[in-house]
């Protein structure tokens, strides 16, 4: 009973509402959380799984040697390799496409990849225009690897000591 | 004015009245589609704000233009037409809605002498013209042949008829307390700063005045008339470009209009809160500022109404409150505090 006319009075002075519009009210003042993006970037994790990279010694000569063991681990199957016997007798890839289509950016290949050849870079805004502009060929992901390779090495040896 | 007046004096005699009447309408209505555009950025603005946002902040300084954008688009955007629809009623439904949300505005005082038409009956008049609206929304979800806007029309026509009952009930105590029907009358029997207004006496009909304005532009927790998690987009489904717009137009134009009455019968109008600062517009349209940023925090802040909710709101608490509160200020008149209401 008692507490019946308490929860009448309450709604009549609409205690709850304005307790409601306290909270908004206090918030409209709090500082605000948006990233202006082009301009402003959230940090990145050494560890950010972004675009695929193929990376070389310094000396220049690709690290990739053909294992295929990235192309067993993809859960997407989004790489094809294909290998061949150079002059010299080391194994090399004549293709390496990754169809970044397929790819869910696992990094089950950077984890499974012996020599550190295929990594994933902290790029994430780059797009296609059209069909076939996301499945990236061996050039390409060498060209995106020659690009990052400062950014690449220092990721990869802030996370040394966990690897 | 006289050059016209010598030109076409004699085939059309009050060609000076007409050219001036239409002047000031120009007058009031640009503003207002000002107002109205500038609503719908306020809104984004506030309640990004509210949730920890910054809102439009691209187009211009501060997203300032960022209305004259959503402008161009609508504008370029096609119209479709449903087939299965009435065309010509199809069409006369945003203009129904607009057209009383901008008529309302003629007798509305900006001073004591800035008013387009100074006629007696001017809050009956106002009260008929934002009843007409209503059948712009119904018209509109008729037309379109679309179970959504059907029923979306449906929910908002019982609403507005079950809200404009307790807001007519609101206006019958500023009514007792002016005497008057007259909006500028209305204020000037508010006269005499804060204490004077005619919220205090009649707080609670403010209150209700206030959220039945709520409910009376289908503005969030009564927009169960959009519905956009059941009816998709209620009465405005098949709308497009710009007779989308226009029912946009109508709705901001709509809070404005409600915001203003609030202020001109609450709150005092043109009147200064304190005898050292002069009256003057300027009053008026921070009191109706202050209110539209209500609608705006309401929207923020509020879930939605269920339907029977609402209905059992319009039906059951605020029409008796008004009604008794009706009864204790006429009681209250024959006694010796009768001061306090007039």
């Amino acid at each position: 009973m008692f507490k019946q006319i308490k929860d009448t009075l309450g709604s009549l002075m609409l205690v709850e509402l304005l307790k409601g519009l306290a909270v908004t009210g206090r918030y409209f003042f709090a500082p605000k959380m948006t990233i202006r993006y082009p301009e402003e970037r959230t940090p990145q994790s050494n560890r950010f799984r972004g675009l695929h990279a193929l990376r070389r010694y310094p000396n220049g000569e690709e690290r990739c040697i053909a294992c295929k063991l990235c192309e067993a681990v993809c859960p997407a199957m989004a790489i094809t390799i294909e290998s061949e016997q150079r002059e010299d007798n080391t194994r090399r890839t004549t293709r390496y496409d990754i169809d970044l289509t397929k790819c869910i950016f696992c990094g089950l290949c950077e984890e499974s990849c012996p020599v550190d050849s295929i990594v994933e870079t902290r790029v994430f805004d780059y797009h296609g225009e059209q069909r076939g502009d996301l499945l990236y060929t061996k050039d390409m992901l060498l060209a995106v690897g020659d690009k990052h390779e400062k950014q690449i090495a220092a990721d990869r040896a802030q996370d040394k000591k966990y690897r | 004015m006289e050059y016209l007046a010598t030109l076409f004096g004699s085939y059309w005699p009050n060609i000076e009245l007409t050219a001036w009447t239409l002047m000031k309408i120009v007058a009031i209505v640009a503003p207002l589609m000002i107002g109205v555009a500038y609503l719908t950025y306020a809104e984004r603005k506030i309640i990004g704000y509210m949730q920890v946002r910054m809102g439009p902040n691209r187009v211009g300084y501060f997203g300032l233009l960022q209305p004259m954008a959503d402008g161009i688009k609508l504008l370029m955007k096609e119209i479709v037409l449903p087939t299965a629809s009435n065309k010509g009623l199809f069409l006369l439904g945003p203009v129904l809605a607009i057209a009383p949300a901008f008529a309302a505005w003629a007798v509305i005082p900006f001073d004591a002498t800035l008013v387009l038409a100074d006629i007696d009956a001017g809050l009956l008049y106002v009260l008929a013209m934002t009843s007409i609206a209503v059948y712009g929304v119904i018209i509109a979800g008729w037309a379109s042949n679309s179970k959504y806007a059907f029923l979306g029309s449906l929910r908002s026509a019982a609403q507005i008829v079950s809200y404009e009952i307790a807001m007519g009930f609101c206006l019958v105590g500023v009514l007792m307390c002016a005497n008057s029907l007259n909006l500028g009358k209305i204020v000037l029997g508010q006269e005499g700063g804060l204490l004077h207004w005619y919220f205090l006496p009649l707080f609670p009909l403010f209150i209700v005045y206030f959220i039945s304005a709520v409910a009376e532009t289908n503005r969030a927790p009564f927009d169960v008339a959009e519905g956009e998690s059941e009816i998709v987009a209620g009465f405005h489904v098949e709308y497009s470009g710009m007779a989308f717009a226009i029912f946009f137009l109508a709705e901001y134009a709509n809070i404005w209009l409600v915001c203003t009455l609030g202020a001109l019968m609450f709150l005092g109008g043109w009147l200064s809160p304190v005898s050292f600062l002069p009256d003057g517009i300027w009053w008026l349209l921070i009191k109706m500022a202050f209110l539209v940023f209500f609608f705006l925090w309401f929207r923020a802040t509020f879930p939605r109404y269920r339907y029977d909710q609402i209905m059992r709101l319009g039906w059951k608490v605020f029409i008796p409150i008004t009604i008794v509160w009706i009864v204790v200020v006429g009681g209250m008149m024959q006694t010796d505090y009768a001061h306090w209401f007039h």
